[in-house]
């Protein structure tokens, strides 16, 4: 109901002001020497954004604060001692006082207190609507007098619309500064309350992970030891990147110098099929699939293997990571100059010397660029670690026992009820921080390389 | 002339010989490269088959889901809580509510496991099995089935109905042969009779496979895993979708088009640049932090709210659009400007009306990208609390709700592996096929949206 009375009074607002602004527009623009300078459509929307702006910002601030100016009216009919109840009886009374007066009705007899405040509440809610529509429609009319008045021939009127158009553009364009704002902010913000409980030194160059579940506030904190979860981020993403780059450069280099039109519109595509699956699902995979075949190949030839272990989520993530590889060094080799690979074969060295001794030493620090994004992406992924790792934080050197990653602490500190109080849950912030350096600097010298390389053969 | 010896023709001899040797050496070389490429490939397309086959061979079973066929007496010796209670003989509403819901427990306390007992000894008059066993054949929540069609129609009162009753989880394991079907008696989860009623209700056709239509159907459940289903994952990713398309695309090509068309070069529209380079590169689960830390501790948004993961979204899907809208941009012709702009075409009306329109495949294609990698993200979800359980659909987007990746995270996890393993492979296939149609709509109206460009 409520809405339908608002979408009503602005859709109300929106076809009056702009018919106004329109009709008055082309009715100044009789006159022989009376030319307008913007089309009447222009005037139209400049008169609609003058009515309707005022009235959304009202509405808007009616649904900021009704909530709490409808709680505080109720209070204060209702007996002084409801308010030095505890918070949960309060909004209890409150919930009963609302039921009445919409009419529901409460189990039993309303005492005649609540009566008497339902009825004034009642009436309220209604007057408040009112007023609250009244208000905005007065507005909203009055700023469609303003610009109606304005409207005049030599009004700009499509120079002002430009303008507000231009302004909205603009603040759409800061959310991106914004959220990274916000991501540094709230990572340091909160990682600095984390380093007040533990010591810095501690955090970054601590081999023990083990904080400790608090049950009691005053149980100890824990130990917050970096390094054994820095250890095994890097082992996965080695043994991700053994997997991935071998793969990836070879069938990108095979696709692009070797196989036939055909057959790369046929095989590239399903490559990267790869790169759209979603995480989880290369996680399963590595559950159901990978470890146990791992651990079944690892009894054959008398190794133990874990099922879940770093070597099953390194070899599913290296899958995941060959298209990111494939196609940024598909991307790259197209780079390199034709003539200096025709040079090379007219010199009589076979293709693949031609690929080994002059594309990819060509290509190399391009190819470089993209095996650093591979690795950012490979320290940022979470799903197949969570799933296949183990989460066993101890600093061990042996990939086929289990292991935990920094993503994998964040998941396990913040799921379940987050307090954001004690280092337990804080200490995801200190650890996304330190995911969050990484990645950057990882990104920025990948990216500077990457443009390195291009501009060395534009 | 062939008589002529030209000089140095006697050393040539060894020397043909060793460019012959280093020839086939050479050409062993690239033979070997080039089987190097083949292998690559090879593996490369081995991994999408396994996954593919692993997925579709554990997950394609689960749709069609052992499915008992009863006649049910709804006894009314049985069913307690007399008459339905009317509106009229209230005087309020609440007043009516409270009577009906203790009539719906006085229903709910009525022992309905007799009568699912009674159904199903019907259908194997012979056979002595004890009624907890007997009770194993069928889902725990069977009895809620039945009071439900009893709410719904309390008309059913005294009168026999055909009812289809999802088999047991255990049953089905053991009907389908996802456990091993020869292990001792201690080793099964079931008991022996009803292992042998099982059998015997498959062969005479009492029990059959049917589509599971539940999977869509129906919420998440722990007590009864046999009708467990994604309808709420699916709203809650539904609801998500819907904010990151209302946010991320109107936000994302509103600064593609400032920052490729209007932005002058400067200080800051370089930081914007190289920020939203960045941005796409930060790992997902930062963008948790960052809704865990403002969107839920700061501003007080509810936990497990699909409204808070499509913010989250829509922050981590933003830097896509962006960067694929202003690839698009970049691609228009600047002739095109030229000729709008020559022709008094103020700068907007050439932005907007020209050269905006020429982008829309890309611009759409871009979304469609953006929304399936929102669609398949886990990671950050899990940081804001959307992997509760929920047992009912989100009626709005500030309801707990949970996702499909989510809801497979949690499959996967429960203990009863043999059939939930089977259940998060169906899980992945929904959302796999989600993706693919997603894709299949961008094919479908970029190549309109092109023929009509």
């Amino acid at each position: 109901m409520n809405a339908l009375v608002i979408a009503a009074l602005l859709l109300v607002l929106l076809t009056v002001s702009y018919q106004v602004g329109w009709s008055r527009s082309r009715k100044l623009a009789t006159g022989k020497d009376q030319r307008l300078h913007s089309r009447p459509i222009y005037h139209g929307v400049l008169a609609a954004l003058f009515a309707l702006l005022p009235a959304i910002v009202i509405l808007g601030l009616w649904a900021l604060f009704s909530q709490s100016v409808t709680n505080s009216f109720i209070l204060a009919q209702l007996p002084a001692e409801v308010a030095q109840q505890q918070p949960f009886e309060v909004q209890a009374a409150i919930a009963r006082v609302q039921a009445i007066a919409s009419g529901y009705g409460v189990i039993g007899e309303p005492t005649p207190a609540e009566a008497a405040a339902a009825s004034a509440f009642a009436s309220f809610q209604q007057l408040s609507f009112l007023g609250v529509i009244a208000a905005a429609a007065a507005l909203g009319a009055g700023g469609l007098f303003w610009a109606q008045r304005r409207i005049a021939p030599r009004l700009r009127a499509r120079s002002e619309v430009e303008v507000f158009v231009r302004l909205a553009l603009i603040a759409c364009s800061t959310v991106a500064i914004l959220t990274t704002l916000g991501i540094v902010l709230s990572l340091l913000s909160d990682a600095l309350r984390f380093f007040s409980f533990i010591n810095p030194l501690d955090f970054f160059f601590g081999t023990t992970w083990n904080p400790r579940f608090q049950s009691t506030g005053s149980g100890s904190a824990g130990e917050y030891g970096l390094l054994p979860l820095l250890w095994g981020t890097v082992m996965i993403s080695i043994i991700a990147m053994l997997v991935a780059v071998p793969i990836g450069l070879m069938s990108a280099i095979y696709l692009s110098q070797y196989a036939h039109d055909r057959v790369r519109n046929v095989v590239k595509p399903i490559i990267e099929i790869l790169a759209g699956i979603p995480t989880i699902v290369y996680g399963f995979f590595a559950l159901v699939t990978v470890g146990p075949f791992l651990s079944g190949l690892g009894d054959a030839i008398g190794i133990d293997i874990r099922a879940t272990s770093a070597l099953t989520a390194g070899i599913v993530m290296g899958i995941m990571i060959i298209p990111f590889i494939s196609s940024l060094s598909d991307d790259i080799l197209g780079q390199v100059p034709r003539a200096m690979r025709d040079g090379s074969l007219g010199l009589g060295a076979t293709q693949s010397e031609t690929i080994r001794k002059v594309l990819l030493p060509a290509a190399l620090p391009g190819v470089v660029g993209a095996v650093l994004l591979a690795v950012s992406r490979a320290i940022g992924e979470t799903m197949i670690v969570v799933l296949a790792a183990g989460n066993s934080p101890v600093l061990r050197a042996n990939p086929a026992e289990p292991t935990s990653t920094v993503t994998v602490s964040i998941v396990n500190q913040l799921t379940g009820d987050a307090d954001f109080t004690s280092p337990q849950s804080l200490v995801a912030f200190a650890l996304g921080l330190t995911l969050f350096a990484m990645t950057l600097l990882l990104n920025v010298l990948a990216l500077y390389i990457v443009r390195k390389f291009r501009e060395q053969y534009e | 002339m062939t008589d002529t010896v030209l000089p140095g023709a006697a050393a040539g001899a060894p020397n043909r010989e060793r460019v012959r040797k280093s020839l086939t050496r050479r050409h062993r070389n690239e033979a070997l490269f080039r089987w190097a490429g083949i292998l690559s490939i090879a593996a490369a397309l081995g991994f999408v088959a396994i996954l593919f086959g692993m997925i579709l061979s554990k997950g394609l079973p689960s749709f069609w889901q052992s499915t008992v066929h009863v006649e049910a007496f709804f006894d009314p010796d049985l069913i307690e809580g007399g008459p339905r209670p009317e509106l009229a003989d209230f005087p309020s509403q609440a007043d009516y509510q409270q009577a009906v819901n203790q009539w719906q427990r006085a229903v709910t306390l009525s022992n309905w496991n007799r009568i699912v007992e009674t159904a199903l000894r019907a259908e194997a008059p012979d056979f002595e099995i004890e009624s907890r066993d007997l009770l194993e054949l069928v889902n725990s929540a069977a009895r809620f089935q039945l009071r439900d069609m009893y709410f719904a129609n309390p008309d059913v009162l005294g009168q026999t109905m055909p009812v289809s009753i999802l088999a047991s989880a255990n049953t089905d394991n053991w009907l389908k042969g996802t456990i091993n079907r020869d292990a001792p008696d201690d080793r099964q989860q079931l008991a022996a009779t009803t292992r042998a009623l099982a059998d015997q209700f498959e062969a005479n056709g009492t029990i059959s496979f049917d589509f599971a239509w539940h999977i869509f159907t129906n919420v998440d459940s722990r007590s009864a895993p046999a009708t467990a289903g994604l309808a709420g994952a699916f709203m809650g990713s539904l609801y998500m979708m819907i904010v990151v398309i209302v946010l991320a695309v109107p936000i994302g090509v509103a600064s593609a088009v400032y920052l490729e068309e209007f932005a002058p070069k400067n200080r800051l529209t370089d930081l914007i640049e190289v920020n939203i380079n960045n941005l796409a590169a930060v790992p997902s689960i930062v963008f948790g932090l960052l809704g865990a830390a403002i969107f839920i501790n700061y501003m007080g948004l509810p936990r497990s709210a699909p409204l808070v993961g499509g913010l989250v979204l829509t922050l981590m899907t933003l830097p896509t659009i962006i960067i694929a809208t202003r690839a698009a941009l970049r691609a228009v012709p600047p002739s095109l400007r030229q000729a709008a702009l020559g022709l008094g075409a103020s700068h907007n009306q050439t932005v907007f009306h020209h050269v905006l329109p020429m982008t829309y495949p890309g611009i759409l294609t871009a979304t469609i990208i953006g929304v399936a990698q929102a669609l398949g993200e886990t990671a950050p979800l899990l940081l804001i609390g959307m992997s509760a359980f929920i047992a009912n659909i989100p009626a709005g987007p500030l309801d707990s709700a949970t996702a499909l990746p989510v809801q497979i995270y949690l499959w996967q996890g429960n203990e009863n592996r043999n059939f939930f393993e089977a259940r998060t492979s169906a899980a992945i296939i929904v959302l796999l096929g989600l993706m693919l149609l997603l894709n299949a709509i961008a094919i479908f109206l970029r190549s309109r949206l092109e023929k009509r460009a």
